[in-house]
């Protein structure tokens, strides 16, 4: 023996006598990490690897270690003697328990070799006593290795041999990962040939027959293949024809196939196994003994031969006939193969006899989206990135298929009920579970998220236990909470003379990253606002699976109005989004966007109130008395200049701080007096538009506002360029001296990659006399200001850059209709990070 | 922030400016001290042997404010930390200003006159922006029974908005016959027990100093209550930051600490503790007559029910649960968790979980308790707090709490419409609460009885309603 071939994916387990050369062996085929030596956790639990009396200890360090790497799928070597069967015993329990194959290498050179070794080391002192009970413990369990559950036994008996041998890993039968697609998958036939050869017509491909008419193969036109889910057999009216063109197909590379529980009984059947002929059985026997004894022994063979579940396309297509959990993707077992058949049963039956399935669908967070059929229901659902195709044709309902990767579904009508369902098709079954409803596990702990466009992003479990918080008591259903909107950093400090904030430092700080095409962008007064729009009051119950007319919602996902106000304001604004025809032109009917609602006291009312009016109250009070004892001071011959002037510029400022924030306020009743301005479109059905250029998104505000002047209001805008900068500063400075808020300046093309990563998606410019509000009062007194010059950015920066990150992640991920806990974890993300001890007043 | 004292020869019986003398600071020389969290200035606008008027300045610094706190409210948390009435307002600041100026007239001594530091004087001190939530009247219940004649007025909150009405300060003038010392004393205290804004600076020993210098006049003041109340409020007021910054970024503001939890804080002392004793009694009774030996209490806050779980001796394990971590954190402290032996803590499993997320820690339950808990959640997030609590977790029990809305109306101190307490997102009649909970049994297969705690009034029913779910299907 020369090469010696093991799974990809197993536990491998070195046995042999002390001195053996497993170690040695070991080194030679396998990664330093690979490999767990009981020497080296002896050594790690009592910092001495011959201390017996700590092998309790090392082999549960051991066994943690290899259960940890089995779990995360990677092969595994066990480096100890492993001679006697109780050892090996508990390693093949825990490569079952992970669902992997278990392998034994063996390696048994002569006593003498193995002596001699040991004789050559200085801590191995114990004679040839130890080698001679091992070996002899080997050799009695030698030939029960397989009994044992040893899926390969391979035994090396001389040093030439160890030393020659070559280990060739190879890939298991399930991975097909290599194959990218396209594909049709198609659910549960059940010996409906007609209907089959009707869904393979409508896919597109050509069916070839044999000389009797019979089809025997099918090849996509567009170079697309099949994956059957399994249960083609039984019931139906034509199994020896279905099973002849799947057979076919998978023979000419035309398909692949997984097995169904019908076909699992069927092969016991055809194996003279006592089986109980029952659910459509007794068809498949009777119509199968009408064919000849070869395509008997065929069908067998080809059912025999089938493989539990595939991998496709990278790891991220699964097709299983009852579906799978992640922590089997891609292993073999017999408990893999028993759910892969079967699903996840508790034991129990329901009232129509059918035994009650796990809903483990449910529970899926999976990657890999996973396709299956199994349990007839009257449409394919998406549950968490999977979905059954099992229509029930044979019971009078559809033959299904997907098309991977485009996530459409064709599916053709059955001509007549071939049988009549245990269950009626219709009954929907208890409702124990919402299909996509939200685990704790989803949000809570160290999060690790990977967006798309910056990364791998990390969430601290502390930040995620206040976003809890907040989530839970004060935001919307998380189903219309498909988006939060970052923070936004301020430009970098001004050198300006009595300006924190100007807009050339935004100018400089794009120029520097390479972008030069830049829009400034009115800061309106108001609160930030994501707005989810339907087209009509069916909608939100179909697409997100809650009856509404969608959200406004705040940066921190509350909602801004009750529910009576808010489905107010959304048909409004659904009438003039309808009017704009935006619901045609993006073919969508649903529009998630982002706006500034005003006037920022229709939210933040009591806010004004209690905080910045009474600022201003009690400065209004108590500056002027001391002002006027100051001044009688100053009369009676006391020296107080300094302080009298002091306090007659911070009387001024307070009032010029009271101007700041009325310029907020302004008397809302109801919707009577809030308005709306959109600048951005975040997300359809289907689409994001982040890579669109804010004169598109601008554009489709000014639509609106067309539409609708009296909900809607615009943004001003200016576009600027290297050359145009004075301008930008000339209306920066108009809109602040009229008491604006200031403006934003973005990128014109929108999201901007540079060759440091992404460029910011827009930096603040505030006003002069907003910042009053920010920073207090006397914020321009000189001894204060030349502190607050002192800020830092660089926090704040890198947090917008993530939030908008993983803001994009969660569009992307709404627009494409994922699961909503993996919209839910990004959304939720942004809030977290929000926790996070900014400077408040960035 | 400012104020000033002032008396005249009359009221002093010697020339006014020897008010000075008790003071220790001479009218002829502005003096200014630092002080925490700014400077504190002394000038006399008036010093002749008719009148004197002493004014004292304090000049905070709000950038040096709030570098120098401590601890998790230290710098960079919320915007109220930067934008507030401190500067301007009266306030404890200005207690602690006065106390480093005028510490030796503050203990009534005066080497110099000690008969008249030792007499009881005329005296006028103005407080032009004095916070006090209660309005005039509140002003008028404190300072009126020390000897104070009061005169509180209001101020607009915003002149040009009217309708905004009146802000929490008042323009407040004392005049009075006292001794020097006890007024300047009873500003002392009082300006902090009026103030009663979140404190991040305030440290706890400053609130011991206060309460001596209380001694010989506060413990007969008729609002002595109310006055140690405020004390303990300002200790609990150092609170989670991150919260209210998440809160603030919304423009909202968080309901005060100290009325979350009870929910019956509009009722007057005595009912309310009566009835929050009586609620936990009586969910105490269904859960031992229930039988669980693992039982959870979903939002726990800071665990008086939990404490009491843990006395059961057939409870093998209480899940106490909140959503919020710093209750939580209080449940641990409270309950000396750290302290306990191994087997107790065994018993005991606290963890942030929350009622709108299915949490599989709490699958399978014998009890589950959700004692004035669904009212804090928003109606339209009910179904998923059934689904997480009545759905995943599937428990053999539940055992539901919440007001009965129609009792409101003997709630005396209560307006007509308004909720029992702030965070209640809404309160059920009793026809409410059971479309609502029979609704919940029959879709999750749970039958329900209703119970009620307190007094059952025959014509709007018990303060608190109770239903215990018990489950139908299935094997708990």
């Amino acid at each position: 023996m020369s090469t010696i071939g093991i799974p990809a994916l197993s536990l491998v387990v070195l046995v042999g006598a002390s001195g053996s050369g497993k170690s040695t062996f070991a080194r030679r085929h396998f990664l330093g990490t690979e490999v767990i030596s009981s020497d080296v956790c002896r050594g790690l639990v009592s910092d001495d690897e011959n201390d017996q009396a700590a092998t309790k200890d090392a082999f549960e360090v051991l066994h943690f270690i290899a259960g940890k790497r089995l779990a995360a799928g990677r092969l595994t070597v066990i480096d100890a003697t492993n001679v006697q069967p109780e050892a090996r015993r508990e390693l093949v329990a825990l490569a079952r328990e992970h669902d992997v194959l278990p392998v034994a290498i063996v390696l048994d050179p002569p006593e003498k070799v193995c002596v001699e070794r040991n004789a050559a080391r200085p801590d191995r002192q114990f004679g040839s006593k130890v080698v001679v009970r091992q070996r002899s413990q080997l050799r009695r369990g030698l030939k029960s290795l397989k009994r044992e559950g040893f899926r390969g036994v391979h035994v090396l008996t001389t040093v030439e041999e160890i030393d020659a041998v070559e280990i060739e890993r190879t890939k298991l039968f399930n991975d097909l990962t290599d194959q990218t697609g396209p594909f049709d998958i198609i659910g549960d036939i059940h010996g409906c040939r007609a209907e089959l050869e009707q869904l393979l017509t409508e896919l597109d491909y050509t069916i070839s027959r044999d000389d009797r008419g019979r089809a025997v193969d099918a090849r996509s036109v567009n170079g697309r293949r099949v994956v059957f889910v399994g249960d083609l057999v039984d019931r139906g009216p034509d199994t020896p024809g279905v099973l002849r063109l799947v057979m076919g197909m998978v023979a000419s590379g035309n398909a692949y196939c997984v097995p169904g529980n019908h076909e699992d009984k069927l092969l016991r059947a055809l194996r003279g196994k006592n089986v109980k002929v029952s659910h459509g059985l007794e068809e498949s026997l009777a119509q199968l003994a009408e064919e000849p004894e070869e395509f008997r022994r065929q069908v067998e063979q080809f059912v025999d031969g089938l493989v539990s579940h595939y991998v496709f396309d990278g790891g991220k297509l699964v097709v299983s006939h009852a579906g799978l959990v992640e922590r089997m993707h891609g292993r073999a077992s017999g408990r893999v193969r028993a759910f892969c058949l079967y699903g996840e049963t508790t034991g129990e039956t329901d009232e129509f006899g059918l035994p009650v399935r796990y809903p483990w669908a449910q529970d899926y967070r999976g990657r890999a989206m996973v396709v299956y059929g199994h349990t007839p229901t009257p449409e394919p659902e998406w549950i968490n990135n999977t979905t059954c195709l099992d229509t029930g044709c044979v019971f009078g309902g559809a033959l299904t298929a997907l098309r991977y990767p485009e996530r459409e579904l064709v599916a053709v009508q059955a001509a007549e009920e071939y049988y009549a369902p245990a269950k009626p098709l219709h009954v929907p079954s208890a409702p124990a579970r919402e299909p996509d409803g939200l685990d704790i596990t989803d949000v809570t702990g160290r999060r690790v998220i990977e967006t798309a466009t910056h990364g791998r992003l990390s969430v601290r479990a502390e930040q995620a236990g206040a976003a809890l918080e907040v989530m839970s008591r004060f935001a919307i259903d998380p189903r219309f909470l498909l988006y939060l909107p970052p923070t936004m950093s301020p430009v970098g400090t001004s050198p300006e003379p009595g300006l924190l904030e100007h807009p050339r430092q935004a100018f400089e700080a794009y120029q520097a990253q390479g972008v030069t095409d830049l829009v400034c962008e009115e800061k309106h007064m108001g609160s930030r606002a994501v707005v989810l729009v339907t087209r009509d009051d069916d909608v939100a119950l179909q697409r997100f699976g809650l009856a509404g007319r969608g959200a406004v919602h705040t940066r921190t996902g509350r909602s801004f109005f009750g529910p009576e106000l808010t489905g107010e304001l959304l048909l409004r604004l659904r009438e003039v989004v309808d009017a704009a025809g935006l619901f045609d032109e993006l073919e969508t009917s649903w529009l998630l966007l982002d706006a500034e609602l005003l006037p920022w006291s229709a939210k933040a009312g009591d806010l004004l109130r209690d905080q910045y009016a009474a600022v201003g109250a009690a400065a209004r009070t108590s500056l002027p008395a001391a002002t006027s004892a100051l001044v009688s001071a100053q009369a009676a011959g006391l020296d107080v200049g300094d302080l009298l002037a002091r306090t007659e510029r911070r009387t001024a400022n307070a009032e010029l701080f009271s101007a700041a924030y009325r310029r907020y306020c302004w008397p809302t009743d109801g919707l009577d007096g809030v308005r709306v301005a959109p600048f951005q479109v975040l997300a359809s059905e289907g689409a994001t538009y982040h890579d669109r250029p804010h004169a598109w998104h601008l554009g489709i505000a000014d639509r609106l506002v067309a539409e609708g002047p009296s909900l809607f209001t615009p943004t001003r805008r200016l576009f600027v360029d290297e050359t145009s900068w004075a301008e930008g500063i000339a209306w920066w400075e108009e809109l602040t001296g009229a008491g604006g808020e200031g403006m934003v300046v973005k990128p014109a093309a929108n999201l901007v990659r540079t060759g440091k990563g992404l460029a910011q998606p827009g930096l603040k410019v505030r006003g002069q006399e907003y910042l009053r509000i920010i920073y207090g009062p006397d914020y321009t007194e000189p001894a204060n200001f030349e502190r607050l010059r002192n800020r830092n950015l660089g926090h704040k920066r890198s947090l917008a850059l993530r939030e908008y990150a993983l803001g994009l992640e969660s569009l992307e991920r709404a627009a494409r209709g994922e699961p909503l806990w993996r919209i839910h974890e990004c959304v939720f993300a942004v809030l977290a990070l929000e926790s996070e001890p900014v400077d408040p007043r960035l | 922030m400012f104020l000033t004292i002032a008396t005249t020869s009359s009221g002093l019986g010697a020339p006014a400016a020897e008010l000075g003398f008790l003071l220790h600071k001479n009218p002829a020389r502005p003096q200014s001290l630092e002080v925490a969290g700014g400077v504190a200035h002394v000038i006399y606008p008036e010093a002749t042997d008719q009148a004197c008027t002493a004014a004292v300045l304090l000049e905070v610094d709000p950038i040096a404010l709030v570098r120098s706190g401590k601890g998790r409210a230290a710098e960079g948390f919320t915007l109220g930390q930067y934008v507030n009435d401190r500067p301007y307002a009266a306030s404890s600041l200005l207690a602690v200003a006065l106390g480093k100026l005028f510490r030796t007239a503050m203990n009534g001594r005066c080497d110099a006159r000690p008969e008249l530091a030792a007499r009881a004087i005329e005296l006028d001190l103005h407080v032009p922006a004095l916070p006090c939530s209660g309005g005039p009247a509140l002003a008028e219940r404190l300072f009126g029974p020390l000897g104070w004649s009061v005169d509180a007025r209001p101020v607009p909150l915003d002149p040009e908005i009217p309708e905004w009405g009146d802000s929490r300060y008042v323009d407040l003038r004392l005049h009075g016959t006292l001794r020097l010392a006890d007024a300047l004393n009873h500003l002392y205290v009082l300006l902090p027990v009026l103030d009663d804004a979140k404190h991040y600076w305030v440290g706890s020993d400053e609130v011991d100093k206060l309460v001596r210098a209380g001694e010989g006049w506060l413990g007969a003041h008729p609002e002595k209550d109310l006055i140690s109340r405020r004390y303990l409020a300002h200790r609990r007021n150092l609170s989670d930051a991150a919260l209210e910054r998440l809160t603030e970024a919304d423009g909202e503001t968080l309901p005060d600490e100290v009325q979350v939890e009870a929910g019956d804080d509009t009722a007057t002392g005595e009912a309310r503790v009566a009835l929050a004793v009586e609620r936990r009694q009586t969910v105490l009774g269904v859960v031992r007559e229930l039988r669980g030996r693992r039982v959870a209490d979903l939002g726990c806050g800071e665990g008086a029910l939990v404490g009491e779980l843990l006395k059961v001796g057939e409870i093998d394990q209480v899940l106490a649960c909140d959503v919020s971590a710093r209750a939580l954190d209080r449940l641990e402290r409270r309950l000396h968790v750290r302290e306990m032996s191994d087997r107790q803590r065994e018993r005991l499993r606290v963890f942030q979980s929350s009622v709108t997320y299915a949490d599989a820690r709490l699958a399978g339950v014998d009890v589950a308790v959700l004692m004035e808990v669904v009212e804090h959640v928003d109606q339209p997030r009910l179904p998923a707090l059934a689904q997480a609590v009545f759905g995943a977790a599937q428990p053999g029990a539940v055992v539901v709490t919440t007001p009965n809305s129609e009792y409101n109306v003997r709630f005396e101190k209560l307006p007509a419409g308004a909720f029992r307490h702030p965070d209640h997102r809404f309160e059920w009649t009793r026809a409410e609460f059971r479309a609502w909970a029979d609704g919940v049994a029959a879709r999750f297969g749970y039958g329900v009885e209703y119970r009620s705690v307190g007094p059952d009034d025959p014509e709007v029913g018990p303060p608190t309603q109770l239903a215990v779910f018990r489950r139908t299907e299935g094997a708990a």
